[in-house]
């Protein structure tokens, strides 16, 4: 048996064949997602690719016009009394009364939940509050908020119970250096914790650091998905090799299945690139073993994998217009 | 009364729309006691309990709002107005500016009555407007929405919530206008005993509670208009829309009533017997109009009441 609330395979998110439609325009495209247990869940796409309106159906805010949605082992919308105290969510941007305190805010959600018990709900609001680091600003309106804190404050009203699957959609968006990596650190304890969390995002540096798994949206289409190891590896890998012998070296190179690139020049010799799909590549010692066979004088050499950014735009395309 | 226990079947969304899937684990399983990893510190507090606590949070939201303070408080200046000018002025001469104007001299009680009467055709439904067309459009116009929903408040058990919130506005604001009324009139005016439309005459104990019977009479009124506007909320974004689309509805009515050519329609209208509360100053009451307000605006409430459940339960939230 897995975890109380999971279906068979162990997922906390799946979907399938999902779709929404406003009017002609397609924003999500029968998208299949699956997001394991405990994973660290990083949502990417471009603006405009449909990740907001996909985490609006996870929670029932919006009908799917095609497709099913299971979260947390229920179906969604049916299943919503049951799921959405479990979760903790931030959806599109935080968003309050802006006459009211911070407090008052948080006590305003906390009494909307049919869940959150009353006589904890004093204790538990000051401890998302503290958890945010927001304790000193919590009676101050709203409104004097700045963008940051009332950021903070949405987080905090994700946690306020103890949450199976926390849902955050652009986290850091607005936060300082330091609340960036409050987030970060908060969400691996998250983790650490249990629950699963489903974060979308464009800081594709900040995902490579917390997530364990990510997912790839463009144009309403999922893209690519999977353990974050796995979709780095789906690229290409990058060989940079430093030495005098360019033309002996780039025989072998072809030989091993790499495509070298032109070589620059460099004092110490020529410098070379070569690149191959990652499934493809023979392991670097070989590669340095090869070379050194054929009598090519190694100066320098080291394996790239390419980055997350590199592969987001790879499957998303390079253009800066926003999809239609 | 809306803070009744809400069935948590009738508040699935899309439920009708969707194919029955043949494994739905959330149907048939108790509501109470939800699965979780954390020791069942998610668990349901009684909806009863739960549903009181969030009528409490959105009477204190309402009620702390400046804006809805400055309704009361312009409310509250109709009476301190009229006591004032009549006060300033020499004796009014009978039959000319509202009725009961005449009488405020001789007795401060009326300021309350003069003052309930003539904020009856504008006054009350523009800030009734305001508060029942906010309902919804303004938590979505705000965002707040999709948070309250995710909470999760239930789609029916937040209307009803709302709803119920708009009537105690509707009962706030004319208990101010007699309350303020009252209050003038006996620190600028005699206060005695009143002689009612009937002959009779009666104590000033005996009058004051006549006077907060006129203030339920329109709050009863009041009832159907907010309706209208909480289901004209449901359909917008925009507060501003659904307050002045309240404010039309209560106007244009009012109109129509007055047409002759429209007399067939004048009882289905809902501020038919909104000037029928002069019924409450005989001796004794004369119940009649009472009742056919509260069952006109009974209806009005089932109808806009169903159509605001029918469109909200079903809407896509994308605010
Ligand atoms: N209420 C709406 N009516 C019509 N179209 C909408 C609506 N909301 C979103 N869309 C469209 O759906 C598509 C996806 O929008 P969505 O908000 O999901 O994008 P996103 O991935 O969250 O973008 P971002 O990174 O900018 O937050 C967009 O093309 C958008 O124009
Ligand atoms: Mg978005």
């Amino acid at each position: 048996m897995t975890a109380p609330g999971s279906t068979a395979a162990g997922l906390t998110i799946e979907t399938q064949g999902l779709t929404k439609r406003f009017g002609h325009q397609v924003a999500v495209d029968n998208v299949d997602l699956a997001v394991p247990h405990g994973a660290v869940f990083g949502f990417l796409g471009p603006n405009g690719s449909g990740k907001t309106t996909t985490i609006r159906m996870l929670l029932g805010l919006a009908a799917a016009s095609a497709g099913t949605v299971s979260v947390l082992g229920q179906p969604m919308p049916q299943g919503l009394h049951e799921v959405l105290p479990r979760v903790g969510a931030l959806v599109e941007g935080p968003a309050f009364y802006p006459f009211l305190s911070g407090t008052a805010n948080l006590h305003r959600f906390d009494a909307a939940s049919r869940h959150g018990p009353p006589a904890t709900r004093k204790a538990r609001v000051a401890a998302a509050l503290e958890r945010v680091g927001l304790s000193h600003a919590a009676g101050k309106r709203v409104h004097a908020y700045s963008l940051g804190m009332k950021q903070r404050l949405g987080i905090a009203n994700a946690l306020l119970s103890p949450r199976d699957l926390l849902v955050l959609d652009e986290p850091t968006n607005g936060l300082d250096p330091q609340g960036t990596r409050e987030v970060r650190s908060l969400v691996r304890s998250l983790a650490a914790d249990g629950a699963t969390v489903f974060v979308s995002s464009h800081l594709l540096a900040e995902v490579e650091q917390i997530c364990t798994h990510a997912a790839i949206m463009s144009a309403g289409k999922l893209v690519a998905q999977g353990p974050l190891a796995e979709l780095r590896q789906a690229g290409d890998t990058r060989i940079r090799l430093l030495t005098p012998d360019a033309g002996t070296a780039c025989e072998v190179l072809l030989r091993l299945g790499m495509t070298p690139g032109k070589g620059t020049h460099e004092p110490d010799g020529e410098v070379l690139t070569a690149v191959a799909a990652a499934s493809s590549v023979a392991p670097p010692e070989d590669i340095v073993a090869g070379l050194v066979a054929a009598g090519v004088r190694v100066r320098g050499f080291s394996v790239e994998r390419e980055s997350l950014e590199d592969r987001f735009v790879a499957l998303t395309g390079e253009g800066f217009d926003v999809a239609q | 009364m809306p803070s009744s226990a809400t069935p948590s079947e009738l508040e699935q969304p899309n439920d009708a729309e969707k194919p029955s899937d043949s494994e739905q684990p959330g149907r048939g399983s108790p509501a109470v006691s939800v699965p979780g990893r954390r020791g069942g510190s998610v668990r349901a507090v009684p909806a009863g309990a739960s549903s009181l606590s969030l009528l409490a949070s959105e009477l204190a939201t309402l009620f702390r709002r400046r804006r809805t303070m400055a309704m009361l408080v312009a409310l509250a200046a109709i009476p301190v107005l009229i006591a004032v000018a009549v006060r300033l002025s020499s004796a009014v001469p009978p039959g000319r500016g509202p009725a009961f104007l005449d009488r405020i001299s001789q007795n401060g009680l009326f300021v309350a009555v003069t003052a309930m009467l003539v904020s009856v055709p504008l006054f009350l439904p523009l800030t009734i407007g305001v508060v029942a067309g906010d309902t919804i459009a303004g938590e979505a116009s705000l965002g707040t929405l999709r948070y309250l929903l995710v909470a999760p408040a239930g789609r029916v058990r937040l209307l009803l919530v709302k709803y119920a919130g708009a009537l105690a506005f509707c009962l706030a604001a004319p208990i101010t206008v007699a309350l303020a009324g009252a209050a003038i009139g006996a620190s600028l005016f005699p206060i005695g005993p009143v002689t009612l439309l009937s002959g009779d005459v009666v104590q000033p104990p005996e009058a004051a509670l006549r006077l907060l019977l006129i203030a339920a009479y329109l709050a009863v009124s009041l009832a159907g208009l907010s309706a209208i506007g909480l289901f004209l909320s449901t359909m917008t974004v925009v507060p501003v829309g659904a307050m002045a689309a309240t404010v039309v509805v209560s106007v244009a009515s009012q109109i129509a009533d007055q047409l002759p050519q429209l007399e067939w329609l004048h009882p289905w209208l809902f501020t038919h017997f909104w000037f029928g509360f002069a019924d409450v100053l005989r001796q004794p009451v004369l119940w009649d109009s009472f009742a056919s307000n509260a069952l006109l605006q009974a209806g009005y409430i089932a109808v806009f009441g169903a159509l605001a459940y029918a469109r909200f339960v079903t809407r896509d939230i994308l605010s």
